[in-house]
Formats: C-alpha cells, sequence, structure tokens
C-alpha cells in the first residue's frame, strides 16, 4: 500500500507519515519512508512517501504507483495527481497557498483546479480540514483532520489509527488531536 | 525489538552500539540528523565542527589516540575534507575510524551532484554502502571491525533517499569496546617523506588485501533468479531496492563494498546470467572497474548520468508495459525566503543598489530567485569572499561587486578568505548576514552562537572582534531589519578603497519567538513596490496588497519599503 504525501515545506506533511508509520508497526507490516529535508522545506513543494506491505523495497513512489494521495493544498494536488493509481483515492486539503511565481505575477495560479480532479479522478475528496481543525481547538492538527478522514474513505483500522495519532504526538496535545482525528473521520465525505 | 527509524539516526545508533566514543560533523544535507542523534547517547562525546576538514581531523585524532571515531558530511563536504583524508590513509588508525559521506543525487539540497565514491578509490579507503536503515546500522558496526582489521578509515557512502528514508530496525546493546593503548611511531603517525614513502607501499599492500578479502564478506551477495538466467544486475545502495521491485526476474548481485569490489564473485555472476547490466546513480563507477576486469557488461549506455534513478526509470529501460502517467502543467513552487527572514531586507537593497553580489551558501542563496534578483555568483562554502577579490583584482578594482555570507559559513570558510582580501588590498565590501545560526540545515549551533551541540553554553566566537584581528578596519554592525541603516552602510563601504565588514544581525525568524504587531493595508494605491520584497505573506489583488496574518511575522520590512505608508501596525487576534 503506496500512500503520497504532498503540500508545502512547513505544514507538516512529516507527522503524517510518521503517524502512518506508526500505524503499520500497530499492525504489524513492514514499512518504509521517504521525507525531504533542506531547501525544499522553505516553503517549496515537498513530498512523503509512505508504503506498507509484507515486504517493502523502495521508500520511493512512483508515478502511477500511489493508492492514497493526501494533498495539503490545491495546487500541490494537481501537480502529484499523476502518482495515483486509476483507482485510487486522492483526499484534498481544500485550501489554496500562493507560490511564488503567482505572488510575483510571473505565472496564475491555475482556476477550477478542484472541480478538473473531482470530473477525472472518481476517488477524489476535498475537506475542508483547516475550518474543522479550528473546530477541534487549533488550526495546526489540520493534518491530524487529514488522517481521520482519509482512515474513513479507506477503511483503515480505526482503533489503530487513533491510537497511531496519540503515539505521535506530545502528550499536552493529544486531547487536540484526539478530536481533531474523529472530527475528520465524521466529516469527511 | 524493532524501530522505525530514520536511516542516519540508525546510523548514530551504529555507533553507539559501536562504541564510538568521539563524533565530529559539520551540518549538512543529507547528513545533519546522524550528529544531532548521536549526541542524545549516554557516555559519549559529539560536536559540531567549524568544518569538515576539522571534523576529520578531531576523529582522526581521536582515532589515533585508540577510541572508535566518527566523521559525518555531505558530499561536498568531504571535499573540504579530503586533505586530511588521503593522508589519514597513510597513517591508518588505532581505534576504528568511519567517514560517513551524504550523495545528494537530483540535487534536493545542493550545488552539485559529485560522486564521492571515486574519494575511495583515489585515496584507497574502502568504501560500504548500504540500501536501508537496518543495513546501515549493520554496516557502520562492520566498518569498525574492518578498519581495525586492516588498519585504515573506512567510508561508508548514503545517499539522500537511503538517509532520508525510515524502515524498521533491530536495537541491539552497545558493545563494551575499550580504548586501546597509544604507541608513539613516527614511520606510522608522523607523515613526511621518509615514513610516507613506507606508508605507501603499505596502502598499496592493504589494497590489495582487501581486494582479496571483500570476495568473501556476506554484503556482497548474489540473488539468483531460479527460473530464469536472462537478466543479471549489479548495483548497490538504493537503486538495489529499486531493482528488487522493478525487475522481479532478474538475478542481482548486491553490492555493498562499492570499493574495493569483488571482482572475482562478480564474475562468477557474470558468468552465470545471459546479459549482465550495472545500474548506478551518477558515475560509471561500479560499470568501468568491471570493464576493466574484462567483465562485459551495459550500464551507462541506456542509464543517464545526472538525478536519480527510479522504479519507473528502470521498468522503462526494460521495456515493461508501464503507462507512465504525464504530470500535468502547473506553475513550480521553489523554496522561498520565510515571511519575517531577516535576509530578504538586505537583498532588496542589493538589488535596489544594482551591485554585483557574490554569494554563498545558505538559506541566503534563495537571494537569487526573483523578485529579489541579487546575488549574481554561488560557487562553493566560502566562495563568496575569495570570489569578490578576484573581480576586484580582475578589473583593477573598478567592479561595483560586494560579497554576501552567513554567519556559519563564515566560520567554516570565510575567515581566510576575509584575510587574503585584507593582506592582498583588494578593498573588497562583504555583508555577513549573522541570524545566530545555521539555517537551511535546520538550525545548527555553531561556534559564534555561544551554544554547543548539546544546546550547553560554550564560548562564542565575536564576528567582529574576529574580523578586527583579520585586520579589517571599518566594521559596521546594524540591525538586518533597519533597510536605511542597512542602505547607509553599503553606499559608504563600496566607496571605499579599504576592505570593510557589515554585519547584519537578526536571529532567524524561526527561531525569534518575540511577538510583533502584524502589518495591515489601508488605502493601499497598488503601485507594487512591496510585492519586490517576495514575502510569501503579502498577496496582491486588483484592489490592491493584502498581508496574510498567519504569515506575518510583524517585520516591518514592507511598511519600511512603501512609498505612501498604507502598511501600518495591525492587532494580532
Amino acid at each position: 500500500m503506496n500512500i503520497l504525501i504532498a503540500g508545502v515545506g512547513g505544514q507538516g506533511t512529516l507527522l503524517t507519515s510518521k503517524v502512518l508509520g506508526r500505524y503499520a508497526e500497530l499492525c504489524g507490516k513492514d514499512c518504509k519512508l521517504s521525507e525531504v529535508h533542506g531547501m525544499s522545506q522553505r516553503g517549496g513543494s515537498v513530498t512523503t512517501h509512505v508504503r506498507i506491505g509484507d515486504k517493502v523495497h523502495s521508500p520511493v513512489i512512483w508515478p502511477g504507483g500511489a493508492d492514497m494521495i493526501i494533498a495539503f493544498e490545491v495546487l500541490e494536488a494537481a501537480r502529484v495527481k499523476h502518482f495515483l493509481k486509476p483507482d485510487g483515492i486522492l483526499l484534498v486539503n481544500d485550501v489554496r497557498i500562493l507560490p511564488m511565481p503567482c505572488i510575483t505575477g510571473a505565472a496564475a495560479y491555475p482556476s477550477g483546479i478542484k472541480e478538473k480532479l473531482l470530473e477525472q479522478i472518481n476517488g477524489a475528496f476535498f475537506i475542508d480540514a483547516a475550518a474543522i481543525a479550528h473546530e477541534a481547538g487549533n488550526v495546526k492538527s489540520a493534518n491530524v483532520v487529514m488522517l481521520g478522514a482519509l482512515c474513513k474513505l479507506f477503511g483503515f483500522d480505526k482503533e489503530k489509527m487513533a491510537q497511531a495519532v496519540t503515539d505521535c504526538v506530545p502528550e499536552k496535545f493529544r486531547a487536540l488531536n484526539s478530536k481533531a482525528f474523529e472530527l475528520g473521520y465524521e466529516r469527511v465525505k | 525489538m524493532k524501530e522505525l527509524m530514520l536511516t542516519n539516526k540508525a546510523v548514530a545508533r551504529g555507533a553507539y552500539e559501536a562504541g564510538v566514543r568521539v563524533l565530529s560533523a559539520y551540518p549538512g544535507t543529507p547528513s545533519t540528523e546522524i550528529a544531532e542523534n548521536f549526541v542524545k547517547f549516554d557516555g559519549v562525546y559529539a560536536e559540531w565542527a567549524p568544518n569538515e576538514k576539522v571534523a576529520l581531523e578531531v576523529a582522526a585524532g581521536a582515532a589515533v589516540a585508540g577510541g572508535r571515531a566518527m566523521a559525518c558530511m555531505k558530499h561536498v563536504g568531504l571535499n573540504v575534507a579530503a586533505d586530511p583524508l588521503f593522508t589519514a590513509a597513510y597513517t591508518g588508525v588505532n581505534g576504528g575510524l568511519v567517514i560517513v559521506v551524504a550523495d545528494d543525487p537530483g540535487m534536493h539540497s545542493s550545488q552539485n551532484e559529485q560522486d564521492s565514491r571515486f574519494y575511495a578509490r583515489s585515496a584507497h579507503i574502502p568504501m560500504l554502502e548500504p540500501s536501508d536503515a537496518q543495513e546501515a546500522k549493520d554496516f557502520v558496526k562492520l566498518a569498525y571491525e574492518l578498519s581495525e582489521q586492516f588498519d585504515t578509515p573506512v567510508l561508508l557512502r548514503l545517499t539522500t533517499r537511503v538517509a532520508h528514508s525510515r524502515s524498521l530496525v533491530e536495537l541491539c546493546d552497545p558493545d563494551d569496546v575499550k580504548l586501546r593503548p597509544y604507541e608513539k611511531s613516527v614511520t606510522k603517525y608522523t607523515m613526511m617523506p621518509s615514513s610516507a614513502i613506507l606508508r605507501h607501499r603499505v596502502v598499496e599492500e592493504r589494497d590489495v588485501e582487501l581486494a582479496n578479502h571483500v570476495n568473501g564478506m556476506d554484503i556482497n551477495r548474489a540473488e539468483y533468479n531460479k527460473k530464469s538466467n536472462k537478466i543479471g544486475v549489479v548495483c548497490s545502495g538504493i537503486v538495489y531496492q529499486y531493482v528488487k521491485e522493478a525487475l522481479p526476474e532478474a538475478s542481482v548481485y548486491k553490492v555493498g563494498t562499492v570499493y574495493p569490489l569483488p571482482i572475482a564473485e562478480i564474475t562468477k555472476f557474470a558468468n552465470k546470467v545471459q546479459q549482465l547490466y550495472v545500474i548506478e546513480e551518477l558515475e560509471p563507477f561500479i560499470e568501468r572497474q568491471l570493464k576493466a576486469a574484462g567483465i562485459k557488461c551495459k550500464g551507462k549506455d541506456i542509464f543517464s548520468l545526472q538525478g536519480e534513478l527510479s522504479v519507473l526509470t528502470i521498468m522503462e529501460k526494460f521495456n515493461r508495459e508501464t503507462p507512465v502517467p504525464e504530470p500535468e502543467k502547473v506553475p513550480g513552487r521553489p523554496p522561498v525566503m520565510c515571511a519575517g527572514c531577516p535576509h530578504r531586507g538586505v537583498f532588496y537593497v542589493l538589488n535596489k543598489l544594482k551591485l554585483t553580489v557574490n554569494g554563498d551558501i545558505g538559506c541566503y542563496t534563495l537571494g537569487a530567485q526573483p523578485p529579489l534578483s541579487a546575488v549574481d555568483t554561488v560557487l562553493c562554502m566560502g566562495a563568496s569572499i575569495g570570489m569578490a577579490h578576484g573581480f576586484k583584482k580582475a578589473t583593477k578594482g573598478t567592479s561595483n561587486n560586494i560579497a554576501v555570507i552567513g554567519d556559519s559559513t563564515f566560520i567554516h570558510s570565510g575567515i581566510t578568505g576575509l584575510i587574503n582580501a585584507v593582506y592582498n588590498r583588494s578593498g573588497i565590501t562583504l555583508i555577513i548576514l549573522d541570524n545566530s545560526t545555521t539555517g537551511m540545515t535546520g538550525h545548527q549551533q555553531h561556534p559564534a552562537t555561544g551554544k554547543n551541540l548539546k544546546g550547553e553554553p560554550a564560548p562564542a566566537v565575536l564576528l567582529d572582534e574576529l574580523c578586527r584581528a583579520c585586520g579589517v578596519k571599518e566594521i559596521d554592525v546594524v540591525d538586518a531589519y533597519d533597510l536605511a541603516e542597512v542602505e547607509r552602510v553599503i553606499k559608504k563601504d563600496i566607496l571605499s578603497d579599504e576592505v570593510s565588514v557589515i554585519i547584519a544581525q537578526r536571529p532567524c525568524v524561526l527561531l525569534d519567538k518575540s511577538v510583533k504587531p502584524l502589518k495591515t493595508v489601508s488605502d493601499c494605491r497598488n503601485c507594487g513596490k512591496c510585492m519586490k520584497l517576495g514575502c510569501p505573506a503579502i498577496v496582491r489583488g486588483a484592489d490592491g496588497v493584502k498581508i496574510d496574518p498567519d504569515q506575518c511575522t510583524g517585520c516591518g520590512i514592507c511598511a519600511q519599503v512603501c512609498p505612501f505608508g498604507a502598511i501600518k501596525e495591525g492587532v494580532r487576534q
């Protein structure tokens, strides 16, 4: 099972992949993660790769090889959608962050990405994770909201995933993140 | 017990289990986390050195003294450390010495994609290359055994996809490794011609012994496909993982020692397959050695010398029926300076003054990107100062250029360039962007921050005093957020015939916990001047600019460039 996480540097893709890695451990599966450090983290496009199975070789997912994509931003969803398998699930945080070429006017932020993705991909879902995270108590828990939603959409073992979230966040944020996880699970459709 | 572990952490764990006493490193993606994780173990010593050359010298000293030691660096760092590397091959070790070098094929965070395996060959030092976290830990322990058995430093090579991936690792208890006695030996440890001539002979003999020894090592192994002998692949590191996935029908020879290669074993393997391929990233390092040994194989005639390989690129070359989905063309999202970055204002002024900027390596290399577009040259760590000096000399002092370097990079290798500029009277102006950290690699301490790798208080190098001691007379310390002052001192200094230094101070905004009032816009005339800052918090619409309150840090640089005073202090919600 291959899960690609795409976002903008600083959005918390790393925690999301760590939770999925912990989930794999709880399920007794082999798992490899691949992440990006250094220059790309400074507000650039970042992807984190999660692969879970009986035996995993490559830590990196290839185009056409992802069962699931979690995109933390709409343009980033469009950028990595070719990684998705034909029947895969694309879960998108319904938020737009302008990249520098769009800020300077060198390029325009494409319009209608959401509509196009919904039309092209049967398994495409959008969720306002920021608003739900705000409701849970902190905007920064948006990544955990996304995990809750993914858990529901793909049918992961909910108890184990909730446990994985608890295991990966600092003690003082556990209640907040459990709530964010539950809300994400309930609200996605 | 198994733990899902970052490979760099597994290297640190391996060093701990192997009883390493001393680790010295300079941060560099993708190697940084090794030192950061190693220092967390009880009873070990680890440090940030000012550069990789010092790191390797420290580790070599610790090893000669009888303790197991490690130096860690990225590929370009090994260039800096190449001087001690080549001669440490002559002296050999006492306690084991392992040098970890992390290459960056695809240049995720580097200025070149050199192949460090050539260092192993030209310095005659064995090099091991693991393909995941468990192997990384095992290979580190093996490297120490090899180092002490053959009295040689050992290189451990990682690449980005190995160093920055996580996989399951079985933890072991640390070995009880005693400090070996040190015995004075001028012929072994004092490298001057009379002794080095003797040691060179030892190195060549050791090379032959190692070349035989590696044929019997378990980390070099053939994995035969019993159903077919059509395709045989020789590979190592991350490429092994790709090949296992892309070509399940192939027989695979997995190389653990990329130098020296197990030529005898690979010859046997080659004889059992119909067509032999060498699949490797970057240079045809393995391929050429096999061809030199008379083994027929295909390699770089099919695969690129540039960038990373992947499961898909390998499948494509073997004509797998793989539909390759095309990526959609969407605007790029290059990395940018953070909102509130103290470097931004300095580059805005440099761009405004139309100066030729000799830049350097760090977050501030991003000053080259539009709209700041303020950097002309970037070569390597510390080169800003030497290049600025060269510009001045070539143009007989008429060039309008200025050097810009970060605090950590200045300590790393800028100081000698500054001494040269003073000594040889080029009259350059140098800006040190002092954000009190090593920013790009994720906020590491260095000798001018006042803290060590453990985060404990440490003596701090005072940059202005250091420059003064180098002979610089004109030194200004300014607030990097004060654009008028930054502009004033730059204009003053570039007219001077003397070497001058401007230290632009402000801590990295990601570390600065002070809360400043955010900025808001009213009565915007939409002139677009603030857009020249390239601040990700400022967004322009048809009716003027808006400032994103979630991103704004309140640095106030935009308010200083707005000609109409439309940007004011707002209230944080």
